[in-house]
């Protein structure tokens, strides 16, 4: 099995078991090879280092708000490279280019460069948080942004727990699309 | 925004994930269409007036074997086309085994009766209500399965709505089946068949559509 594979396999089923440490490593890594995958394929076709950033963060989104898709009884690096595809198709095709021109890759492409130089994007967190529902903002503020933990988070805004669980889990749902959309030019 | 700031919201307390969520959601579909199909079709139609005796219990066995094995094989495969990358481990020959197989059975039964039968056994009593009944009961059916892939990640979103319309599709035919008088299994191969397909078509159709994140 391919190295990385094993390293980034175990660091997922830790990241799925609550391991907020593995998946923070997890995630890190993965930008590394996401932002190698983007910048390679992008620059072959004129595109720039900013838009590639942008793709990483909407590749990590998902890939923490799907985790819950990846079946720990299959290979790690064909869930993450079936995500990196889905969402440049989904770039190219709302940027109108072609996908003819873009060339078929296999699964370990996707961890084939790892480029650590990340590059700020376009998108603006704060802007967007505001286009959430109240709820679902402040339950991200609380706990995600100001480091609150979900008991203290509840007991702050008169919520129960598993409430503010669910709207944090909706928001970045709804932030990981809002981000989609927000690029449909 | 930086990505490393994205990294760091996004791994502050990390809750552990549910494993079970793709094939529970699926199986709350099928729970909600079957129920919604045999609902629907006992207030349309009402059950087959034999439906107690033991010769109807052969025919209607018979035509839910096939249409049981296509939700069978279809949720299964939804499964893993709500997954992504799942298109890798779909077989489009064993989503179809059912079709062929009540297909050989139909040819056999034509085979081996006489020609004059055939128009009979083919087109049963009512072909017509059978071909506008299972697409229109597998609406629900075909709600609830597109809801239940919507909430995880297909990449192959044609491929993924077609197995949600084929097994709305199955599911359909399973409650229309309580119904259905037509025990012929030419009948069953050509007009179930047929509606079925024609769900998993309008699944393929819509699903770019719907299934997008």
């Amino acid at each position: 099995m391919h190295p990385i594979e094993s390293e980034l396999k175990a660091l997922m089923v830790a990241s799925l078991a609550g391991d907020a440490r593995a998946h923070r490593d997890l995630l890190r890594k993965l930008s590394g090879y996401l932002r190698g995958y983007y910048r390679g394929r992008l620059t072959r076709m004129g595109r720039g280092v900013s838009e590639a950033e942008d793709l990483v963060q909407e590749a990590l989104m998902a890939i923490h708000v799907g985790r819950h898709t990846y079946d720990t009884a299959e290979l790690l690096t064909p869930w993450v490279h079936a995500i990196a595809r889905y969402k440049l198709l989904d770039f190219l095709r709302r940027t109108r280019v072609s996908a003819t021109n873009v060339a078929l890759d296999y699964a370990e492409e996707v961890v084939a460069v790892d480029d650590s130089a990340s590059t700020e994007s376009a998108l603006d967190l704060g802007r967007l948080l505001t286009t959430l529902p109240a709820r679902m903002r402040e339950a991200i503020q609380m706990v995600k942004i100001d480091g609150l933990s979900v008991a203290e988070a509840a007991t702050r805004s008169g919520a129960s727990e598993s409430a503010i669980k669910v709207n944090i889990h909706r928001g970045l749902k709804a932030l990981s699309a809002a981000i989609s959309r927000e690029r449909t030019p | 925004m930086r990505t490393d700031d994205l990294i760091d919201l996004l791994s502050t307390h990390v809750d552990p994930v549910d494993r079970h969520k793709v094939s529970r959601s699926i199986l709350v579909a099928v729970g909600l269409g079957a129920v919604a199909a045999v609902a629907l079709v006992f207030l349309m139609f009402g059950a087959r007036q034999d439906l107690g005796h033991a010769d109807a219990h052969a025919y209607i066995g018979a035509k839910l074997a096939f249409s049981v094995a296509v939700v069978a094989l279809s949720s299964v495969y939804l499964g893993r086309l709500a997954r992504p990358g799942g298109e890798r481990r779909v077989s489009l020959l064993v989503v179809a085994l059912p079709f062929i197989a009540v297909m050989a059975l139909a040819g056999l039964a034509l085979a081996t009766a006489p020609p004059s039968h055939w128009d009979d056994a083919v087109m049963g009593d009512r072909w017509l209500e059978c071909l506008v009944s299972i697409p229109l009961i597998a609406v629900v059916p075909f709600a609830a399965t597109m809801w239940a892939v919507r909430q995880h990640m297909p990449t192959d979103l044609r491929r993924a709505g077609a197995l949600a319309g084929l097994l709305a599709g199955g599911l359909s035919a399973t409650g229309y089946a309580l119904h259905c008088m037509d025990d012929s299994v030419p009948f069953v191969a050509v007009w179930y068949g047929a509606t079925i397909v024609l769900c998993a078509a309008a699944g393929a159709l819509l699903g770019p559509k719907l299934l997008r994140w």
